[in-house]
Parts: structure tokens; sequence; C-alpha cells
């Protein structure tokens, strides 16, 4: 057990061993593994960001849905409403026209008895002039008492 | 395996022959190379460095396979020792933590391995002496930890600046009038950090690979000294029963050198990141 020049050779061997390593295998492995660390990191950030959004975006189609919900709501009270609108006019319509047809006939109504009252009355003249005529014969002038016999007429 | 030596051996030989290294002849400081120790530090340095940097290679950051996972859970384990207790900048520590770590588990982990079987298979092919644990050298140890030791006054001065660096060793903590105590407090405060490094590495595995030859002697001492004559005496029931104890014990063993090969590069990785740490701060 001596000393000697196994020793110096031993250093050149360990030296040469730690400038491999230092050289091709600790930064390789080490750059890898650190790639793997920064993708997994970024691959998690992604994913909270994710879910992050995911709640986001249920909270906007929430909000949209609602929005939506209330704008048919708004749609259907509208409807409801011109619907019960038009038929209303259409009800006052039928109503003028009912009273305005009423009304047309009762003055047709009017009209056609007071047109039958002048006949029956011109009627009713000539049957009394007629029969004046028949009682009177000849002392009646027609054209000198024509004054008188209309008077009558009128007052029929 | 011992048929490369003539007659039979006793326990001292055996344990003798287990604690040598195979290594250059010369006996001088430079010409004494311990051929076994490096061939298996660079071996499974290279089966370390090349491993990884083929999962490197194919490293992707998406779903990683089995053996990415496999390298990440090392590296990210590193990594949080790194950052607990190393807060400079520098882009070294962490790469020189892992290496520690893997390097020295894996020469440790060599103690795993039966304590006779690569030097039988050595010994087949006529080579004579093999120590397969690079962490029960004291070399190969040191060798690492000089080298921390190198980083730590590297990070000192170029933190410190040389001046800083001269100021903590000269006139820290006693101040200027007592500047050798200051100096002599600092260097032996300094050199007992690489010196324990690399001697508590080499004395956990240097006992724990003592411990397995000694475990494998209760074969040995009822007189087998080769496989085949293992497996005749093993007929006989006094070999039988120490063949069981050697086989429960090295079990046991075994099972608690495991928690002892990765709590060794454990602490070493540990140390050199506190120390380095240590390094980047002033007093």
């Amino acid at each position: 057990m001596s000393i000697n020049v196994t020793l110096f050779v031993q250093m050149i061997v360990f030296a040469l061993l730690i400038w491999f390593t230092m050289t091709f295998v600790w930064p390789i492995i080490r750059g890898a593994m650190e790639e793997r660390e920064n993708k997994i990191a970024e691959g998690l950030a992604a994913a909270e960001k994710g879910e992050s959004d995911l709640v986001l975006a249920k909270d906007n189609a929430d909000k949209i849905l609602l929005e939506a919900k209330g704008q048919a709501k708004e749609v259907l009270d509208q409807a409801s409403l011109s619907a019960s609108n038009i038929i209303e006019e259409a009800r006052n319509n039928a109503e003028n026209e009912m009273t305005k047809k009423l009304e047309a006939a009762q003055s047709e109504i009017a009209v056609e008895v007071n047109r039958a009252k002048d006949q029956l009355r011109d009627q009713v003249a000539a049957i009394a002039v007629a029969g004046a005529e028949k009682v009177l014969k000849r002392e009646i002038d027609k054209n000198a008492h024509k004054e008188l016999l209309e008077d009558l007429a009128q007052k029929l | 395996m011992e048929e490369v030596h003539k007659g039979p051996e006793s326990s001292t030989d055996y344990i003798i022959h287990h604690l040598t290294n195979l290594h250059t002849s010369g006996g001088t400081f430079w010409t004494e190379l311990h051929i076994d120790s490096i061939f298996y530090s660079v071996f499974l340095g290279i089966l370390f460095a090349g491993g990884f940097y083929l999962v490197a290679r194919k490293a992707t950051s998406g779903i990683p396979g089995k053996m990415q996972s496999f390298i990440e859970l090392i590296v990210e384990f590193v990594d949080t020792q790194v950052k607990d207790s190393y807060h400079g900048s520098s882009k070294l520590i962490a790469p020189l933590a892992l290496t520690i770590f893997c390097w020295v588990f894996l020469m440790n982990f060599m103690d795993l391995i039966p304590v006779d079987l690569l030097p039988a298979i050595g010994a087949s092919v006529g080579i004579e002496y093999m120590k397969v644990v690079p962490t029960t050298d004291l070399n190969i140890t040191f060798g690492m930890s000089l080298t921390v030791f190198l980083l730590m006054i590297f990070y000192s001065i170029k933190i410190k600046g040389v001046g800083g660096f001269a100021r903590e060793i000269f006139f820290q903590p006693f101040g200027k009038w007592l500047l050798p105590f200051n100096f002599l407090l600092k260097v032996i405060e300094e050199i007992a950090k690489p010196v324990s490094l690399g001697l508590r590495l080499f004395g956990n595995l240097y006992a724990g690979e003592l411990i397995f030859i000694l475990i494998a002697l209760f074969t040995l001492s009822a007189g087998a000294h080769t496989l085949s004559e293992s497996l005749v005496n093993l007929i006989q029931p006094q070999t039988l029963v120490f063949f069981i104890i050697q086989l429960v014990l090295g079990l046991v063993w075994a099972l608690f050198h495991i928690i002892i090969i990765t709590l060794q590069a454990f602490i070493f990785m540990m140390l050199t990141i506190v120390y380095l740490s240590m390094a980047h701060e002033s007093h």
C-alpha cells in the first residue's frame, strides 16, 4: 500500500470525468427536466385558465338566456296586447257599422212611412173629393174649391 | 484460484495476496502504477459517463423512458443536495457532485462482487494480482480528495481574490499579532479536509473488503484451495458447516455493505459540496 503515480493518473481521470459530465451530461439532462417542468407549469396554467373561461362563458350564457327570455316575454305581451287591440277595434267597427245600418234602416222606414202616409192622405183626399163630388155633384166647382180641399187634405 | 501458486497457501498468504495491487515494476514513485486500480477506475468512469451520455443524448422533455427516469432521479437527488448546501453560482459543483456520487458508488460496488471471482478469472489468464475495488486503494481516494482540495483553493482565490485568501490564511482567527499561529491553524484545517475525505472512503472500503476476505477464509481454512477441491470437500460434513457459515456471513455482510457503499459515496459527495461552498464564503 504505497502512494505512487496512480494518484496523479486518478486525478487526471477524475478531472476528465468532471469535464465530461459538466459538458455532455448535466446540462442536457437538467435542460430536458427544466423544459418538462415548464411544460407542466404551462399546461396547468392553461387548464386553470380554461376552467375560469368556462365559468365566464357559463355566466355569459346564463345572462344571454335570461335576456332572451325577457325579450320573448315582451314580444308575447306585445302580441297579446295588439291582438286584444285588434279585437277591440274590430268590435267597435262592427258596432258602428251596425248602428249606421240600423239608423239607415230606421230612416228609410220613416221615409217609407211618410210616403205611405202622403199617398194615403192623397188617396183619402181623392176619395173624399170623389165622395164629396158624388154628393154635391155640380155645386162644387173643382177649381173654386181647390183651395179648400187642399187645406182639408193637409189637415188629414 | 490459487493454481498459480505452488503448494498449499496459508491464510496470511491468501490475505496478503488479495491486498496486493497489480503494479508496474520500478519501485519508485513515478514508475509504479497500480494497473488494476486505474483499470477498474477508468472502466467504471466510462461506464458512468457513457451510460449517462447515452441517456442524455436521447433525453426528451416529454414522457421519459424508464432509463431516463432513473437517471433523472439521480440527477434530481444530487441537484437537491447541491441546492441545499451550495449557494454560489458555479456551474461546476453540481456535475462534480454527480460524478463523485455515481463514480464512487460504482467503484464501491465492486466490493459486492464475490471477492475471488474477478481475481480467479484474472489468474486463469495469467494476471497474478488483482484488487478489484479501486476505492480500497489510497491512491484512488486521495486522487479524488486532492482534486477536490485543488478546487477548494481555486474557488477560494477566485471568489475572494489572492489578497482575500491570504488575509484569511494569515490574519484569522487571532488577528495580525499571532500571524504564525493563524497560518499553522489554517493550514492544518485545510489539509485535514482532503486527508479526512480520502481516508474515510479508503478506510471504510478497505475494512469492508478485508472482512469479505476474512469471511472467504472459512472454506479456505477447511482445506479448499481450488474450486474443484472445494466441491469435492463439500461432501465432508466439516467443510459443509464452514461453507454454510461462510455463505450466511457473506450474505449478511454484503447486505450491510450495500448501505455502506451508498453512504460512503453520499458522504464523499456531500462533504465535497460543503467544502466547496465553504471555500466560497469568507469567514
